[in-house]
Order: structure tokens, then sequence, then C-alpha cells
């Protein structure tokens, strides 16, 4: 039971995490009908950013009020990444054939993924280590140190950390969808584009703010893998991209509540079958195939997800 | 005096298809003007270019004497020129409260709006009844109530609409066309395309036959309503 209960800890912090990158899949997917194979970089520069932040602001402090300050670093590096990508690559290719904008996308990850490791040591005015190694990722009070003990499951204070952010994520992305103007209109253009226009909405802008809502979620997913791992490096996007992936298409694409409830399920499966599969195909050494079969297996049985895709309609 | 729209030698393509070919009309201020012509003849493709989702590739869009068939369609609405769109086209998901928001997009006076939501419930007692429920689950002439109720929304200054009685029972077309009215009197101008000649004419200041993409006859509706290629073209007589 409390091998269960420990296992449940980690696959929902492990869940938490893939839910807030999904969420960036799945927005820009509703809106667009593109899948941003680059947003695993979105969420590796924001990582980037916090630590940035950190190392030129605040080095050597542990204080947890510099957390906020990072987080915000994290948003506006991830932002400035995902709007930048949107508007020089994929908006000239909005009406090419759907295969451009996705080997675009892999060109994007290439590209960002090199150009933090050859030259995030050599941006002008701050002495920033090498990202060709692991970089250690900074140590805070409060959210780092001395796990919580509850009975005999352990929890991270990390994890505590990464499951309230998506709690509180989840509840502002909701407030934002379903109570703000922007949100309706994010909506709106999801569900209809041509009439989203004839009711006064600029298309473009809603876009923008769908990448830049991905990012902000994948900010802050940036800071709890380094706060979880203590340490970031350059290639972290590319599997937890991959995972966050599958989380939406298992949430079905497009659909937001079906990112976050793809995400947790993911992570738990992952660690359950980490701890209960008997025999050679158990263990942590298998725990990355566990992702790929279930995507896998969704694609082929039910590929409008859990939840089912929201597809435009189309008239 | 401007006129309100002028269309002058409007050509649309769709590719190497010419849909629309070089056409001139007008709409003056506080009329219901007319557009109507049988399936294919290019009236969707009209209204599309001249709310700015489609691109003409010859001619020029006068509203209120500015020039717009080069503004983006989300600017075109805030000049004060709304489009019901054929079929109707509500956000099915959404419920009809927020459908009727959606409408009033490019405004921002919060309370003027709220005043219009309850105007709108006051035209269409049945929206106000089911306001929270998802638009998708409505008949065709409610959905068309709230397609109508939307446009007004933006509170335009001529609302075009695109086959408002398509689909429709004669009791609901009879309801949606007599809305048309209470519009005009009101101070809208109404741009109305349809392919039911006979209600579309019946309510003209003025109307224009499109055909093939050209317009081939145009006078006040009840000019047109007794002439015979009209009638035997568009009223099925003989
Ligand atoms: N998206 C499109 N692509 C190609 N041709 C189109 C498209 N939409 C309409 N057309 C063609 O343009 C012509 C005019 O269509 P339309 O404007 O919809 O006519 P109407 O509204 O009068 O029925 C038709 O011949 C139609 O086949
Ligand atoms: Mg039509």
């Amino acid at each position: 039971m409390d091998q269960f209960l420990q296992q449940l800890v980690n696959g929902l912090t492990l869940g938490s995490l893939y839910a807030l990158i999904a969420v960036g899949y799945t927005v820009v997917y509703g809106i667009v009908q593109l899948i941003n194979f680059a947003h695993g970089e979105v969420f590796m520069i924001g990582a980037f950013g916090a630590l940035s932040t950190y190392l030129l602001f605040f080095d050597g402090q542990t204080g947890v009020w510099i957390l906020p300050i990072m987080i915000i670093g994290a948003m506006i590096a991830a932002v400035g990444t995902a709007v930048l990508m949107e508007r020089v690559a994929y908006r000239p290719l909005r009406n090419a054939p759907r295969l451009a904008p996705l080997i675009t996308a892999i060109g994007i990850s290439v590209f960002l993924q090199e150009l933090v490791r050859v030259f995030y040591d050599r941006i002008p005015f701050a002495d920033f280590p090498s990202a060709k190694q692991r970089i250690p990722f900074p140590q805070l009070d409060v959210v780092s140190g001395t796990a919580v003990q509850i009975g005999d499951v352990t929890v991270q204070r990390s994890a505590i950390f990464t499951i309230g952010a998506l709690v509180v994520c989840a509840i502002l992305l909701w407030y934002f969808i379903n109570r703000t103007r922007l949100g309706r209109g994010m909506l709106a253009v999801s569900q209809d584009p041509d009439t989203a226009r004839l009711m006064g909405i600029n298309v473009d802008r809603i876009i923008v703010v769908a990448f830049a809502l991905g990012a902000v979620l994948a900010a802050i997913a940036g800071v709890s893998q380094g706060l979880q791992n203590n340490n970031i490096d350059f290639k972290m996007g590319f599997i937890a991209g991959l995972k966050a992936f599958t989380a939406a298409v298992l949430g079905g694409i497009g659909n937001i509540q079906g990112a976050v409830v793809g995400g947790l399920v993911l992570g738990l499966v992952e660690s359950m079958a980490t701890q209960y599969v008997p025999g050679q195909f158990g263990g942590g050494t298998w725990k990355d195939v566990w992702a790929f079969v279930i995507l896998i297996l969704v694609l082929v049985f039910r590929p409008q997800g859990l939840l089912g895709a929201r597809v435009v309609d189309r008239a | 005096m401007t006129a309100m729209l002028e269309v002058k030698n409007l050509e649309v393509a769709y590719g190497k298809i010419v849909a629309v070919k070089k056409i001139s009309f007008s709409v003056e201020q506080g009329q219901v003007v007319s557009l109507i012509g049988t399936n294919g003849a290019g009236k969707t493709t009209t209204l599309r270019t001249i709310s700015g989702l489609l691109r003409p590739t010859h001619g020029e869009i006068y509203f209120q004497g500015q020039r717009i068939d080069k503004t983006p369609a989300h600017d075109i609405v805030s000049m004060g020129l709304a489009h019901s769109p054929e079929g109707r086209r509500i956000f099915p998901r959404l419920s009809v409260q927020e459908n009727l928001l959606l409408g009033a997009f490019a405004r921002n006076d919060q309370a003027a709006i709220r005043a219009d939501l309850d105007a709108a419930y006051d035209l269409f007692p049945i929206l106000g009844e089911r306001r929270k429920q998802p638009a998708g689950t409505f008949s065709g002439g409610e959905q068309q109530m709230l397609a109508m109720g939307r446009a007004m929304m933006s509170k335009p200054k001529l609302m075009m609409l695109d086959e408002p009685s398509m689909g429709l029972s004669p009791i609901m077309m009879k309801r949606i066309m007599s809305t048309v009215t209470e519009l005009q009197r009101q101070g809208t101008t109404i741009l109305l395309v349809e392919q039911n000649a006979q209600a579309a004419l019946k309510r003209a200041d003025y109307g224009y036959v499109l055909e093939v993409g050209k317009i081939v006859l145009s006078g006040s509706g009840s000019e047109l309503l007794v002439n015979d290629d009209v009638r035997k073209a568009y009223l099925g007589e003989d």
C-alpha cells in the first residue's frame, strides 16, 4: 500500500510536469491545427531563462523570494522564443501544405538546442557557464532540501511545487478561457476561424496569444524540472516534449482539459509500470517505453483521445 | 451624398474560376437592398469580399466613403459593417450568451453591451430563456435568430444577411423577415442576399439580380416583383 501511495505521488508529480507542457501543444493545435514540435525547446529555454535570471541577479543566494522572479525570467525567455518562432517560422507557412510547418518545427528544435549548447557561455556581459554539460540549477529555501515524510511516503518539496503549480495554472487557465473576452475569442477561432473574423477578432493576434499561453506554462514546467533534477541541459526539452505531446494526444489533441488529464494519466502509468511490471520489462529502464506504447495504442484504438479531440468544425 | 456601401467593378476569383465578374452596385443609408440569384450566382462570394474574408482581383469597395477592399476583416466589423454568414455559422459549443457577446467582440463599452444583450433577448425571447445552452443544440430557426442577434451586437450601421431564410419553415421565415423590417425601422441599413426572391423583394427598397457572376437586372423591389423575367426565373411562374 505504501509503495502504491509512493508511486501515486511520483506519478502525479511527473504527470503535472507533462500536463504543464502538454497544454502548449494542445492550445496551439486547437487554434491553428499545427503540432509545434519545437514546444519542448520552449520549455528548455524557460528553464535557462530562470537559471540566467538567478545567475545575473541573485548568484549565491537561497531565499525563496527569488523563485517568483526566476519564474518571471523563465516566462520572458519562453514567451519571447515562442512568439518569435510563430512570427518568423510558422506564420509565413500558414497556408502551406501541412508537412512544411512540421519539418520547420524539427528544424527550429535543432536550431534552438544548438543555440543554447554553443552560445550560452558566450552571451556578452553575462558570466554564464558552458551548456555543453549539465548545469546545476539553483537550490532555494523551502522548495529544495529535505523531503517531507508523510507516513512511509516521501514527498519531495519540488514535487509539491510542481503539483501546486499545475493546480494554480489549471484554475487560472480555466478562468482565462471561459471568463475573459480574449479567452472567448480563442474558443471562437478554434471552432470557426472565418466566422471569428466576422466578429472582429484578429485571428493573427489570437494565434500569438495561444503560443504565448503555452509558453507561460512551459516556463513554469522548466523551473519545476530544474528544481526536481537539480540541473538542466540543452537536451531536456526533447524527451519531455515527446512525453507531453503523447499526453496531449492521449487526452484528445486540442482539448485543454484533455491535456491536463492526459499528462496526469501518463505520469501515473509510467510510475505504476515502473513499480508493478514484473520481470525484465519492469523497473526504470523501461519507463520511457511505456509512454510511447500508450501513444501508439491511443493512435490505433482511440485517435480522438480520452476526452475527445476538439477539431474545428468545418462548414 | 455618398452611399453607405458602394461596390465598383468588383471581380473575385477562386484560382482561375472567376465567380464575380465586374459587378457594381450600391446601398443607400436606411434602405433594405436585396441581392437575389440562383445557387452559384456569386452572392456569397460578393458578401465575403465586402466583409474582407476574400480579396478582390479587381475593383473597389467603399463603406461610408472609405475604401475597405484592403482592410482586414476584423477592422471592417468595428467600422460598423456586420455580416451574418450563409448557414448561420453560430459557434455550436458556446452558449447563446457567449455567441452574442462574441458579436460585440470589437466593442469595449461594457454597459452598452449589457443593454444591447437585453435588447437582443427582448427581440428574441427564446434566446433569453436559453441563454446558457450550447447553441449547437438549437433548431435552424433559433440558430438564425441567434446569428442575427449576434450580428446586431456589433451595433452595425450596415448588416449583410446571407440567405437567412434558408431551410426554415414558412412561419419561421416570416418571423425572420419581419425582423429585417424591424431592424430597418430601428435605423439599420440591410443588404439581404436570398434565393427566395419573393420574400426578399417584398421588403426591399431596391434589388439586384445576379446571374453567374453578373448583375443582369436591377430596380425597386416592387418593380422586380412584377418583372416578367424575374417572375419566370425566380418565382417559378411562366
Ligand atoms: N471556395 C471556393 N472555391 C472555388 N470555387 C468556389 C468557392 N466558393 C464558391 N465557389 C464558386 O463560385 C461560384 C459562386 O459561388 P457562391 O458565391 O457561393 O454563390 P451563391 O452564394 O450565389 O450560391 C460558384 O460557381 C461556386 O462553385
Ligand atoms: Mg451562397
